[in-house]
Formats: C-alpha cells, structure tokens, sequence
C-alpha cells in the first residue's frame, strides 16, 4: 500500500466517521490499526475456502489480506463485509482463484463484496458459476489487475458477470482482463461516479457495460472478439433507472464478431454478433477518438429501449438515448456482415453495407417543438472522416405488415454541436 | 469446505485453538461495531466488548437453552420454544426455534414489524434431518444450532455445529458441509450434502440494508407467530401464551392481530395469498427494496401489490444462466414461460433461486408457485 492510498484511505474514515457523527475516529489510530494489519499471505492448500473465508470474517477495516501465489481451489462463493479491506495476490496470473468446484447452495458469486471502501488487486477469478467478482453498495471500489475469466472459452453455461460492481460509487477498475462471460466481462450497474480504463475485454457477449449509472468514463480499452464490444444500456424495472453521463473515447474497439452466447431473455442476448458499441436509451453519452474496426453488423448503434418490443412497465423510465454526441472518431471496415436476428433484420432495410453510425429515429414525441427534438435531445454527429450514417426509421417498421421505413442517410439533421461532458473525477485517480 | 467424517480425529472439527478463537470473537466484534457504525458500547458505562475474551463462548452449551447436553433440544427453564406460520425452506430440515428474554426483559409488540426485543435476548434455531420423515420416533440428527443474539452494540449471528455424537455445539464463523440422509415423506431414501452457512452468509439475509446494516431477526413477527404450538401442557396460540407469560410488554389479543397465511394449509388462505407468503419468506430477505437482491427491482414482499415489481412481464436483470431462455419472471397463466418456475426447480448454482442456504428444489413450495401462475389472469394494463 504507497504512502498516498495509506493517506487517502485515512482522510475516507475519518470523513465517513465525521459524517456519522461518530467519535471515535483517530488519524493516528487508523494508521496505526492499518500497520497492525494482517499481511501474512494466505497459502492455497487444504481447507483453503475455510481460512480465507475465516480470513475474511476475521477482517478488520484497514487490513490488507495478502494471497500467496498459486491456485486456490475454492468450493464455495467467498464473501467480504468488512470496509476499508485490501484484498491483494501476487498477479493475476500468478494468484488465481478457481471456482470450477463451487457447489450449489453456497451463494451465486466467486468472490462477494458487500461494504466499501475496497481495493482489490493482483489476482484472477476463474470459471465462477455465477458471477465472478461481485461488489454491492460499496463507495469507493478499486479492481485493478484483476483477471476474470472462463476457461473454457466462450459458452452459454459460463457464469454472468467477471468483474461486476453494482449499486456503487466511486468506482475504478484499470488494467483489468475480463473473458469468457456470458453477460459482460466489465459490468458497471446502478452506480455513480465511474472510470473504467485501461482494460481488455474479449470473448464475452459484451467486453464493457455500463448500465443505470451516472456519469462514467470508459477510456482506453480494447474490446475484440466479443458479440459486442461496448455497451451502455439503460434498462426499465430497475431502482437506478435513466441513465445518463457517459464518455467513451480513445478505445479500441475491433472485430467483435462472436457469436452472441448469452442466455436467451438476457438483454444483452439480442445484441447482434458484429457489435462494436451499442448505446441504448441513454443520455448524454459523448463517443470520441475511438478506434472501429471490422465489426461486422454494425460499429456504433444507438438505439431506443423500443426495438426490443419487450413489456414494461415503469412509468417513470425514459426509452430514448438523447444527447448522443460521435465524433472524431476512426472507422475502418465493419457492417460487413450483418448477424444475429435483429442485425439480419435490419439489414434488409439498408442493402449493402451496414452503415457505420446506425440510429433506429424513434424519438419522444412528447419533447418535439415544432415538429423537431430540441438541440439538446439530439444526435451530434460530426468529424468521423468517411464513416456513413443511417436513420433507419424504425418506429415505422413493421415487417410482418410488410410497413416500411423511410430509411435516411442525411447526417444534416443530426450535426448540432454538444458541449463535451466534464470528466468524471476520482479521489487519488489522475 | 471439508466433509465432517465421523472417522475424522476431532480436532479436526475445530481447527482453532482457544486462543485463536478469541482473536476471530475480538474480530468480529469489530465487525458489528464498524456495521453499527459507531461504538455505543464506548458511549455507555458498559465495559467495551472488545475484552469481553469469554465471549461468543465456544459451545453451545454455554448459553444454558437445554435441559441436560441438548440432545433432546428440551428447552431449559425460561426458554420459550415456538413456530411459524410458512417458515424458510431448508433442504427439508425440521427446525426448532427458542427464545430467551434476560431477566425482566420484555419485547415491544408491533403489529405489522419485527418485534424490538430486548438487548440479551437470545434467539435460537436448530436445523435438524429427521431419520425417517414417516416416523419421527425414530429420532433426528442435529446438524447445527444458528444463535442470534440481541448484544448492547445490535444483534450477531453465531453458527454452532453440533458433533456426530450429539453431545455438543461448537462455534465455526466458517461454516461447514455435512452429508446426511433420512428417509423422505413419500418412503424414498434421500441424500443431501447439507451446507451450514458462515457468518457473512447469516447477515447475507438477516442484514437490512442502508449506511448502518443492523442485523436483525426475521421471523418473529406477529403474522408469523399468531398459530397454536403444541406446548408440553397443551396446544395454545403463541401470542396468547407470550401475552399470559409477560414476555410482551402488553398483552395482545391474537384475533387482533395479523396473521400470515401457512402455505400449504388451504384453510389459512387463496392460493394467492399462500403463493405471496411462501415467496415473501422463501425469497424477500433478498428480493425487497432494501435487500441484497435490490438491483434487480424484484420485490417480493407480501404487501407488494404491483404485478410489474412482484414479476409479472418484468424482464430479468443480471439473470445469466437462469432466465432458461424465458422472457419475463412471470407470464400470467403460462408457468412454463416464466423465469420463476424455472429457477425455483432448478438445484444447479447460477440458475437456483434461492442461490444460498438450500441445495434441494422444495418440490411442495414449486408446485404451489406453478398453480398461482397457471390461475394468475393477466394484468388489466397488458401494455408493452
């Protein structure tokens, strides 16, 4: 632990313990509680799920419990309850976790987090029958070189999420590795305040996704070989709905092409293979300097929650994406080779290629003045050198009435300039 | 999590010594006092339990709530057993549920809450499997003996593992892993590797959720309490009996009070309100608005009366595995098309509901789910 995580762990408690009204808060004593901590690695071996689970209950805020490197043969999901716990391997290929043995009964993840601050670090999560790091409710989340991983490469009977913060604030995870999910290997959900950077994600049905949350920033990531690289989807029926805030620049996001293995009724099951980013009923999403490349249905789809045609019902959730802004971002190949049902579909409508930018045009006609969205309900497409463009007109789709749309590929109607987001601002993060 | 072999040398069963045990009971008083979020104890003139070092005791046996070694889980004077209308499903365990007040103590009564008791009430659950379902005669094996205890910083839960003679309890934060058997209701000879949960997976449903996370007891309610038991001097309402032995601080009148359906007795109940209460305390510890299923904005409660938020057309959330390849938790009328039924029949991790504490499908409590779906009619607002 560097000196300024010591001291920015400290300044947490004691303005957590501040606002608690709490007196017993003492700089001095957290450091000295933190030196005092358990450094003592943990082997793997015999009745490993028991000592680092006891290892774990045991746990005092400020502790760091250290794992030795080797493979830690668990039959159970792991849980943490305590604040203010590092929990740190010797490397993500050198201290792993391996939850091929979990039995049922004991819980739905590999490892479970259920109280911030948490910083976990230098350690993978293999083939996790649920999901593989689960972190709830936490403020302050750190995963940073964390593997995730299912080992036998992509399949239906993988487990959900890899690294999976919900419900959270202050959220970073960097130089993560996340493959194999059957849902998304990155999954940000229901939180605020987020960076996600520095990542790779491949073989998932989604590499990244950032869902119901408030203003994150995606940076920085490579994404191949997923059925879709990026997401971020805001979803109906959840307690954190309406989605809004988020920056997706300077990522590489390459041939995701794999075929889409995620349980049907999933949301992300009807994500066509050959998705570079989709955006789906978000607001306020600002996409720049990313690199597309050979995605085959479509390299950016931003879309309304319609097109799923499932019910809902939820009054207060908004299905349009609005405030969408792409820009100078790098297209090469892609839309090639339009997959799955819904990018099939769609591609009768276009003929050829699949644009670039694909938007659906399903707006809120509740917000129209004058027959138009206002300037800061609309898209933003601007500087995306030769990247084509549709509007594809799907509120007047209907293939089995044989209705039609007017697909557009006029970009005139979508150029009006954004403000860009302000980046989102971590304690300790530069 | 090791299997406990009778063949196995004894201090196998407990791998730490006195002492260390001591350091995991400091622990995790540490634990309830950063959950609590300030130390009360420290604002009081009682001692700080951090160098209480007799506490939590190793055994069971300690805490004096039977007669004799336990054996026969005969409450000891003072300890008032009692039962619930529609308990938690557990793999088929028969569970014996005890309270002890402190001296003078007296709960407050609420209608329609958990009531407030005390600080050092001992509430106490045995999880036992019963040789032969068809004939209880034949005895029982007890597996573990689950304490929550009401401490002046808020309530802890302590498993206690009982030892294959059955003489003792003894404390494992861990948890453990036991294989049993018994003869089941319909003559079968069944298996189960049953699975005592660790400490964190006690708070996993007995913590309510927000800033401070108090754990708390979940079945003593007055709706769940508000039957006959079969007391040694005849059967009588429970809340009639706590009100005549003073552990209420006022005496209620059970026609007064709520009283929650028993699942499968059809005179206490509709299928829908069974269904509802059998789904309230099989699966709202987690799925409420507050509980750690509350990203899913499944809530299960009884008092939930908007199909959308109990299931009905919602669209899972981060179900992975455990949607079937089903589109909505609930399709009025169609329990084969609904995510419900297909998790609660399932015993494989990932797809299971619930995910903790139970390995076995609770075949009576599915088939009641399933015949609430099938009569459920739709939804008068059938919009998409």
């Amino acid at each position: 632990m560097s000196f300024a995580r010591k001291l920015g762990l400290a300044f947490i408690m004691v303005a957590a313990t501040a606002l608690l009204g709490c007196d017993r808060a003492d700089p001095t004593d957290r450091q000295a509680n933190k030196q005092a901590g358990n450094t003592q690695p943990i082997e793997p071996g015999p009745d490993v799920q028991k000592r680092l689970q006891r290892a774990f209950i045991a746990a005092k805020p400020g502790d760091v419990i250290e794992l030795a490197a080797g493979t830690f043969e668990l039959t159970g999901t792991l849980s943490l309850d305590v604040k203010d716990v590092t929990i740190r391997g010797q490397g993500k290929d050198k201290t792993v976790l391996d939850l091929s043995g979990q039995e049922a009964g004991t819980g739905g993840e590999g490892l479970q987090v259920t109280a911030g601050p948490i910083l976990i670090e230098d350690l993978a999560i293999e083939n996790a029958r649920g999901d593989a790091l689960k972190v709830t409710g936490a403020d302050g989340v750190t995963i940073r070189r964390v593997r995730t991983e299912w080992t036998g490469g992509p399949s239906e009977k993988n487990g959900s999420y890899g690294i999976y913060p919900v419900q959270c604030k202050n959220v970073l995870v960097e130089h993560c590795v996340a493959s194999g999910a059957s849902d998304a290997g990155i999954y940000v959900g229901q939180s605020q305040n987020i960076i996600v950077r520095h990542n790779r994600a491949t073989h998932n049905v989604a590499g990244i996704e950032i869902e119901n949350s408030i203003d994150a920033d995606v940076y920085e990531n490579h994404t191949s070989n997923n059925a879709g690289g990026i997401l971020v989807f805001s979803l109906p029926n959840l307690p954190a709905k309406n989605g809004r805030g988020c920056r997706v620049f300077k990522n590489e996001i390459v041939e995701n092409n794999h075929p889409n293995f995620a349980g049907e009724g999933n949301i992300v099951a009807m994500v066509p293979p050959g998705t570079g980013l989709m955006i789906m009923a978000y607001d306020d999403v600002e996409v720049f300097d990313n690199t597309f490349q050979d995605n085959g249905t479509v390299n950016v789809g931003i879309l309304s929650y319609l097109v799923t045609e499932k019910k809902y019902d939820d009054p207060d959730y908004d299905p349009y994406p609005e405030g969408i802004a792409v820009h100078d971002n790098t297209f090469t190949g892609g839309g090639d080779m339009p997959a799955g049902e819904m990018g099939k579909k769609l591609s009768i409508l276009v003929g050829g290629k699949f644009p670039d930018i694909a938007y659906d045009g399903i707006v809120d006609e509740k917000k129209l003045v004058e027959g138009k969205l206002p300037d800061k309900f609309r898209l933003s497409i601007h500087d995306n050198g030769d990247a084509d463009f549709a509007n594809l007109d799907l509120a007047n789709f209907d293939l089995a009435r044989l209705k039609f749309p007017k697909v557009s590929r006029d970009l005139a109607p979508h150029t009006g300039s954004r403000t860009a987001l302000r980046p989102v601002q971590l304690r300790e993060v530069q | 999590m090791a299997d406990r072999s009778p063949l196995a040398p004894r201090e196998e069963a407990c791998c730490f010594s006195r002492s260390s045990w001591h350091t995991v009971a400091a622990a995790m008083l540490v634990i309830v006092l950063s959950a609590t979020g300030c130390n009360r104890a420290g604002d009081s003139s009682t001692e700080s339990p951090s160098v209480d070092t007799n506490w939590p005791p190793d055994n069971l046996s300690a805490y004096g709530l039977f007669v004799d070694n336990g054996a026969t889980q005969e409450p000891a004077e003072g300890v008032v057993p009692y039962d619930l209308n529609t308990p938690l499903f557990s793999d088929y365990t028969d569970k014996l549920r005890f309270i002890k007040l402190p001296a003078g103590g007296k709960i407050d009564y609420h209608a329609d809450d958990v009531f407030s008791f005390p600080i050092g009430t001992v509430i106490a659950k045995t999880f036992a499997y019963p040789l032969d379902m068809t004939d209880p005669a034949k005895g029982r094996r007890l597996l573990e003996t689950r304490i929550l205890e009401h401490r002046p910083d808020g309530w802890v839960g302590l498993p206690y593992i009982w030892n294959e003679e059955q003489t003792e309890a003894t404390l494992d934060v861990a948890g453990d892993t036991v294989q049993v058997e018994w003869r089941h209701t319909d003559g079968t000879q069944r298996k189960n590797r049953y699975l005592i949960p660790n400490a964190n997976q006690c708070k996993g449903c007995h913590e309510a959720d927000g800033t401070d996370k108090p754990m708390r007891p979940l079945g003593p309610t007055a709706r769940q309490l508000n039957r006959e038991f079969p007391y040694n001097d005849g059967a009588e309402n429970q809340l009639a009996r706590w009100s005549k032995l003073e552990l209420l601080s006022h005496s209620v009148d059970s026609h007064d009070a709520p009283q929650l359906p028993v699942w499968d007795d059809p005179a206490t109940g509709s299928v829908n309100d069974r269904a509802r209460a059998w789904l309230e305390i099989n699966c709202a510890h987690c799925h409420n608005p507050d509980g750690p299923a509350k990203n899913s904005g499944l809530d299960l409660l009884f008092a939930q009366n908007k199909p959308a938020k109990f299931g009905v057309y919602k669209s899972p959330v981060a179900a992975g595995r455990g949607t079937g390849g089903r589109l909505y938790d609930i399709v009025p009328g169609k329990p084969d098309e609904s995510i419900f039924m297909y998790r609660l029949a399932s015993d494989q991790p990932q797809i299971m509901m619930p995910e903790l504490g139970k390995r076995l499908v609770h075949t009576e409590g599915v088939e009641l789910i399933r015949q609430w779906i099938a009569e459920m009619p739709p939804p008068d607002d059938n919009k998409p």
